[in-house]
């Protein structure tokens, strides 16, 4: 097989399960986005709140040990044990959807029909907000993130060697793909179907859709907006919290991992904001298309690292020509 | 006035039943205006109820009343026997009481089937996950609301226009779509904002027909709000009067037609 094309079809590959990890932050605005109408600056902290709150649990680690130690005059920082990622994760779902609460609580509630703007600006604060907290909460320092099974059966870093294998057996030539990249994949794909049929058949997805189309109506269907505000806050938590696993395992949790937020932004451009097929195909577009131009014009003509700019690029040319996306409802704004 | 505690057999063979709701001097103030002023009246199970009056009388407060769209400063609400505590809209909408709204408030992005069907939601009681992959006594519930959907769907003549996203229908189908969707809550009261407004002589004929068919087929009870003095006086059985927010008027369409105050207040002195 010609190597130029086998390694055009690696980059290929590769371009995608970039993309799949950009769609699964686009994935948390989509769903926010859909049924408050909120666009949620602090998806990326959340990610990033989830991420440190999963290894602050696994770790044992003391929450808040800085502000307990300077105030009481103790030194504690771990409590001595580490606790399995299963049990920790469920715990972590079980933080996030407390911040769902405190969120709609304290702030949104008090928001209703707010112009989107205002609201906007109090994502912005909750982004802060939310930095603070994960920094009081579980200290300032890169984490690595480790989410196993059982001893030694963790998720996999490097190389996958068996298509390496496979493929340079077939082909002549290996394929690079990164194991952690392929479960991401994996795991996403769950993900989608998992909120597809949530939001298609459960009374609580229909009862989701019905308030993202009309508050008005849907109170008089006997659906509480309170209610399902909470619950779209919650999965965008989760939703945040399997970015953060997926991020935070990839290149280590710190605090540079809430500006993947930036990277969903031209992946909503493409998708559209309301749409869930829509956050996968623009990530999967966006992935493919930065890793496919800086493989084919940007390394040999351009002198390199288009990466930093394409998917905006992309994304201007995309506000210029479908302001919607791809996937999204057309903008009508009514007389 | 009939006794309160019987059930009694209309002209045209329909049995209205007790008391289901009843408004004790019902008192809505807006900053300084009072909206509704002691106001109390009830409704009989299997009846058609009317409020009208003027414009401005505080014929849409009172239904917002009744729906917990709005909470009354003084004054109680009983339903079915007991006091009604303050509540939200979807609290009240979950005790049965269903309602369309003037201005049409309806799923625009759905088709007209998932709109009748979130008309169901009241009734959908098995599990997230079991619903999530559809399974059992989820699937059979699924069925069994579907069907229901389906045939008040039929019962307005609404299937042609089954999977239509409801955005592109026009108003008069608009209308029936959201009485369609609040039908399917199967509920104990069927609360109607102006089911008429803006519509043509031949429109109005057709939902007159489906009030009085849902009404006799379902025996459902039904409070509605109306602009046009003529449809009221056939639809209903008894007619509350409002003018200013006082009620100035309370019984039948001919008794009311009769009445001094209502014919100076609203229908204007005869002429002959």
């Amino acid at each position: 097989m010609n190597e130029q094309l086998a390694y055009t079809i690696e980059v290929f590959a590769n371009g995608l399960m970039a993309g799949v990890l950009y769609a699964l932050v686009a994935l948390g605005f989509v769903l926010i986005y859909k049924a408050s109408g909120i666009f949620n600056f602090a998806q990326g902290v959340m990610a990033l709140f989830a991420a440190m709150t999963l290894v602050g649990i696994q770790n044992g680690q003391v929450p808040f040990a800085h502000l307990i130690n300077s105030i009481f005059g103790t030194d504690i920082h771990y409590f001595g044990w580490t606790v399995h990622s299963a049990f920790a994760i469920i715990l972590t779902v079980g933080v996030m959807v407390l911040l769902a609460v405190f969120v709609q609580r304290f702030v949104f509630r008090h928001l209703v029909g707010q112009e989107p703007i205002i609201l906007f600006m109090a994502t912005i604060g909750l982004a802060y907000f939310l930095e603070g907290m994960a920094d009081l909460m579980w200290g300032s320092d890169i984490k690595t993130l480790n989410v196993c099974a059982t001893e030694g059966a963790c998720l996999p870093q490097g190389m996958n060697v068996w298509l390496e294998g496979t493929t340079y057996e077939a082909l002549g030539y290996g394929f690079f793909i990164d194991n952690l990249d392929i479960v991401a994949s994996i795991v996403a794909a769950f993900l989608v179907i998992g909120l597809v049929m949530f939001a298609q058949y459960t009374k609580q997805g229909r009862a989701m859709r019905a308030v993202a189309d009309d508050h008005q109506a849907a109170l008089s269907v006997g659906v509480s907006l309170n209610f399902i505000w909470i619950l779209v806050w919650s999965l965008a938590g989760f939703v945040a919290l399997v970015a953060g696993i997926m991020w935070g395992a990839k290149s280590g949790v710190q605090f540079s991992l809430s500006l993947i937020a930036l990277k969903a932004l031209p992946v909503l451009m493409l998708g559209g904001f309301t749409s869930i097929p829509g956050a996968i195909v623009g990530g999967l577009i966006i992935g493919v298309g930065e890793k496919m131009f800086e493989f084919l014009i940007g390394a040999p003509f351009l002198g390199g690292a288009t990466e930093n700019w394409f998917a905006y690029m992309l994304a201007l040319v995309f506000l210029v020509f479908r302001p919607q996306g791809l996937f999204g409802e057309k903008i009508i704004e009514r007389v | 006035m009939k006794d309160m505690s019987d059930s009694y057999v209309t002209a045209d063979g329909r049995t209205i039943g007790p008391v289901v709701m009843e408004m004790k001097n019902i008192t809505l103030r807006f900053g300084g205006v009072e909206a509704i002023k002691d106001i109390s009246f009830d409704i009989r199970e299997g009846e058609i109820r009317a409020i009208i009056g003027p414009n401005g009388a505080g014929k849409s407060s009172m239904l917002n009343v009744i729906s917990g769209f709005y909470v009354p400063q003084d004054g109680e609400v009983w339903y079915k026997g007991s006091r009604r505590p303050a509540m939200k809209p979807y609290q009240v909408a979950q005790q049965g009481i269903a309602r369309t709204f003037q201005n049409i408030a309806l799923f625009e992005g759905m088709s007209v089937l998932d709109n009748v069907m979130t008309g169901r939601l009241t009734h959908m009681k098995t599990g997230l996950f079991s619903q999530a992959l559809w399974k059992g006594k989820a699937e059979a519930e699924e069925v069994a609301n579907r069907e229901v959907a389906e045939k008040i769907i039929d019962f307005l003549e609404i299937q042609a226009i089954r999977k239509t996203p409801v955005s592109r229908l026009p108003y008069g189908l608009k209308k029936r779509v959201e009485l369609a969707r609040a039908l399917a809550a199967e509920p104990s009261i069927l609360l109607l904002d102006e089911p008429m407004a803006g519509m043509n002589v031949e429109e109005k004929e057709d939902m007159s027909r489906f009030i009085l068919d849902v009404n006799d087929e379902f025996g459902t009870t039904i409070a509605l709000i109306e602009h046009d003095m003529g449809v009221v006086m056939d639809l209903s059985d008894r007619v509350v009067v409002m003018d200013y927010g006082k009620k100035i008027g309370d019984g039948t369409p001919s008794e009311v037609r009769n009445n001094q105050a209502v014919i100076d207040a609203y229908l204007g002195v005869a002429h002959d």
